[in-house]
């Protein structure tokens, strides 16, 4: 207990240590905001140094091309719903390389993720390695695997495809990999007691129990990866990114091409994170029950 | 899940309470033959729509063996060219890699222009350029072969008796050998021979610096004589590898990442009190905001960086500027999410000292988000690393632009493998980072902030 008769000393020097202390943590929460403010502005002075436009000129422009792409858009309102119909099979085909790389992904990732964990993995020494591994795959841009597969497979869905799905393996085995440390053992105990193998402990003992979360992280994955492979798209992999640059690259003229390929990105992302959205919250706050 | 009634009393009970659990059982096991059978049958739909099997042919291995080679080791050129009989020694064939005249890698002895040169390619294969234009290679276990050419005459080759091998091939125009320890070919206008070796050429230091070929000990030797200024200098002004423009490169991605993640987050903040429900009691206004965020979330981080490079240009600006608008949104929407989850106890409660508006934000609600808020902010700010290099790539800036620059050279690889490590040690280090410093928020800085 504490001593409750301390005299008014003690308080007096409560006081002064309990002021030092907010005195201190005011100035050093200063210093952080001063060097936070610094930073950002050398930082912005770099960059606009570096770019080839100025903030100053540029921010005045921002809106000259949007209204550029508007403006024909608009004038030649009649094509847009063939448009939208022209580019659709290219739109299914950047779907098609998000969707599967999640779903190899995922699938990798599980396995991955299982070897690492602790108290399930199949070779307990080597959990560092998968780790390093998931690492890894996580920290390779997926551009740079693209790039190199275009070089060795041709253009085309593909390379973007291995370039995702490898990313989606780092990153969703981590993520699996947290939800995993969260399983209860006893399922899979009373599965090793009665002589199942390790995959029979995983399907049966581990993966019932943490699949939502799985399935919520893999459809957040699948959001991203949409994006992901239109980029991809855009520097030769195929798709709808392929598509919008040379719609781009054509110039003034047909830029209906590109108005009609920005609304079915757009509308295809707002779509999807909404939908990914509304199913995640079902999985994770049960609504089934 | 599914919970079962208690009412366990007569048979009645207990026939219903089995054909309920059978129901359920049924519906897993469908679920559990089901899914995966539909995901087969989806992958089989995209290995046929990616036309996999068409793979095989368009793919060229021959690239993939260039790639992988190239990435690990170099080769050195010897090349006589046929009408002037001079000898260059180049490393990769380039003019920045060329050896000045009096300098010569000790495996070749170079003559005078008409002269012999001698070239050692290592286990006993030795190839000489002799005069006349004529070129011997001694291949141990083989035997030598003798070629002449001329502009008239083409390439006359002499082989020993036997059947020819297949790492030779020979014609009136061209003789091409390969073997373990190099390749020769001879044309009518020159001869060029290629030695391998394991490595990055060049990597510290270009044959033009004194420094080039000393080991460690005595470039430690040198700069303890006062040269490290310039031992420095030679280093990180590599022309063939660049070291301090790389470095300025990773600086300027990271530069991106900082600026567009701590943007977004100074301009998110305001506009996310705007769209919580328990800041902003007009529903107009929140309605609003929470559409304004979807609306720069959905236009895609792809379409922002076009419109912006539009209007500002290629360069580290743009970049960050596209991950600034394309992050604000998603920050709004976590912003404003973590805001109606705040504790009115603690506003309450410093509102009853009688603190102005400005006092209760700042010491009822910044509190209570802040390691939320923190963490997220660490989080993004890790994994804009890798979109600023992939926005670099397209805008033009950064480490992204040298490695597409690299490796639409298609012959770079060496600089590619190089800049991939680069990239994959800084996104870890900053991974590691972004790791502690959350720890750090989270278990010790509890009470105050």
């Amino acid at each position: 207990m504490a001593d409750l008769t301390a005299g008014p000393d003690r308080i007096d020097e409560i006081r002064a240590s309990y002021t030092m202390l907010t005195r201190k943590k005011r100035i050093y929460g200063g210093i952080l905001l001063a060097l936070f403010v610094a930073l950002m502005a050398a930082g912005f002075r770099t960059a606009d140094m570096r770019n080839a436009g100025s903030f100053g000129d540029g921010i005045t422009h921002v809106f000259d091309y949007p209204a550029e792409v508007l403006g024909e858009a608009v004038e030649k309102a009649a094509q847009l719903p063939g448009n939208l119909l022209r580019f659709l099979p290219s739109l299914v085909e950047t779907l098609n390389i998000a969707a599967a790389s999640t779903l190899l992904g995922a699938i990798a990732g599980i396995v991955l993720s299982l070897l690492a964990t602790r108290g399930l993995a199949r070779w307990p020494a080597l959990i560092p390695l998968f780790r390093r591994v998931m690492d890894i795959l996580r920290a390779i841009p997926e551009i740079v695997i693209a790039l190199v597969l275009i070089f060795i497979l041709g253009g085309g869905p593909v390379p973007a495809m291995i370039a995702i799905a490898l990313h989606t393996v780092g990153a969703l085995g981590k993520l699996f990999s947290e939800v995993n440390e969260n399983a209860s053992l006893k399922p899979v105990e009373g599965l090793q007691s009665v002589g199942a193998t390790w995959p029979q402990r995983m399907i049966l003992g581990v993966i019932p129990q943490v699949g939502p979360n799985y399935v919520s992280y893999a459809l957040l994955r699948f959001e991203i990866n949409i994006r992901a492979s239109a980029i991809l798209g855009f520097v030769g992999a195929g798709g709808i990114g392929y598509d919008l640059r040379n719609a781009m690259s054509w110039g003034q003229g047909r830029y209906d091409e590109a108005a009609a390929i920005f609304v079915l990105l757009f509308l295809t992302i707002v779509l999807v994170d909404q939908l990914s959205g509304y199913f995640r919250d079902r999985l994770t706050h049960g609504a089934r029950a | 899940m599914t919970t079962f009634s208690t009412d366990l009393g007569g048979t009645q009970g207990t026939a219903a309470l089995k054909a309920q659990a059978d129901r359920l059982f049924q519906r897993k096991r469908l679920l559990n033959f089901g899914l995966p059978a539909v995901v087969l049958a989806y992958l089989t739909y995209v290995f046929f729509a990616f036309d996999v099997p068409g793979l095989y042919g368009r793919a060229s291995l021959e690239h993939a063996r260039t790639l992988v080679a190239d990435s690990y080791s170099y080769k050195t050129h010897v090349t006589r060219d046929a009408r002037s009989a001079e000898v260059t020694v180049a490393i990769e064939g380039e003019r920045k890699g060329t050896y000045p005249a009096g300098m010569s890698p000790d495996w070749v002895a170079r003559g005078e222009p008409g002269g012999t040169t001698v070239i050692e390619l290592g286990h006993g294969n030795e190839v000489r350029f002799l005069p006349g234009n004529r070129v011997e290679y001694d291949v141990p276990g083989y035997g030598l072969i003798q070629v002449v050419s001329s502009r008239a005459g083409g390439v006359e080759v002499t082989l020993p008796a036997g059947p020819v091998p297949s790492w030779i091939s020979a014609s009136k125009s061209r003789l091409a050998v390969t073997t373990d320890a190099g390749r020769l070919n001879v044309t009518r206008t020159k001869a060029e021979v290629f030695r391998y070796f394991t490595g990055w050429e060049l990597f510290w230091f270009t044959l033009d610096s004194p420094y080039y070929g000393m080991g460690p000990l005595t470039l430690l030797r040198h700069a303890f004589n006062g040269e490290a200024g310039a031992i420095w200098d030679g280093f990180w002004h590599n022309n063939m590898w660049h070291h301090g423009e790389v470095a300025w490169a990773l600086f300027e991605t990271l530069l991106m990442a900082f600026l567009g993640t701590f943007g977004a987050a100074v301009v998110a903040l305001p506009l996310a009190f705007l769209a919580a429900r328990n800041f902003t009691p007009l529903r107009v206004v929140r309605f609003a905001m929470r559409r304004l965020f979807d609306f720069v979330r959905g236009v895609d981080g792809l379409i922002w960086t076009i419109v912006l490079a539009r209007a500002f240009g290629p360069g580290p600006l743009t970049g960050a500027l596209a991950i600034l608008v394309t992050d604000s949104g998603t920050f709004g929407k976590i912003f404003s999410e973590a805001l109606e989850n705040v504790d009115d106890k603690q506003i309450e409660g410093v509102s009853s000292t009688g603190a102005k508006p400005v006092q209760r934000y700042r010491f009822g609600v910044i509190p209570q988000i802040t390691p939320v808020l923190l963490s997220q902010l660490l989080y993004f700010f890790e994994s804009n690393t890798r979109s600023a290099t992939i926005i670099g790539a397209i805008t033009g800036g950064g480490i992204g632009l040298l490695l597409t620059q690299a490796i639409i050279t298609q012959k770079d690889w060496e600089e590619v493998s190089y800049y991939i490590v680069l990239i994959v040690i800084m996104v870890m280090a900053l991974d590691w980072f972004s790791g502690w410093v959350r720890r750090k928020l989270i278990t010790g800085d509890e009470g105050g902030h």
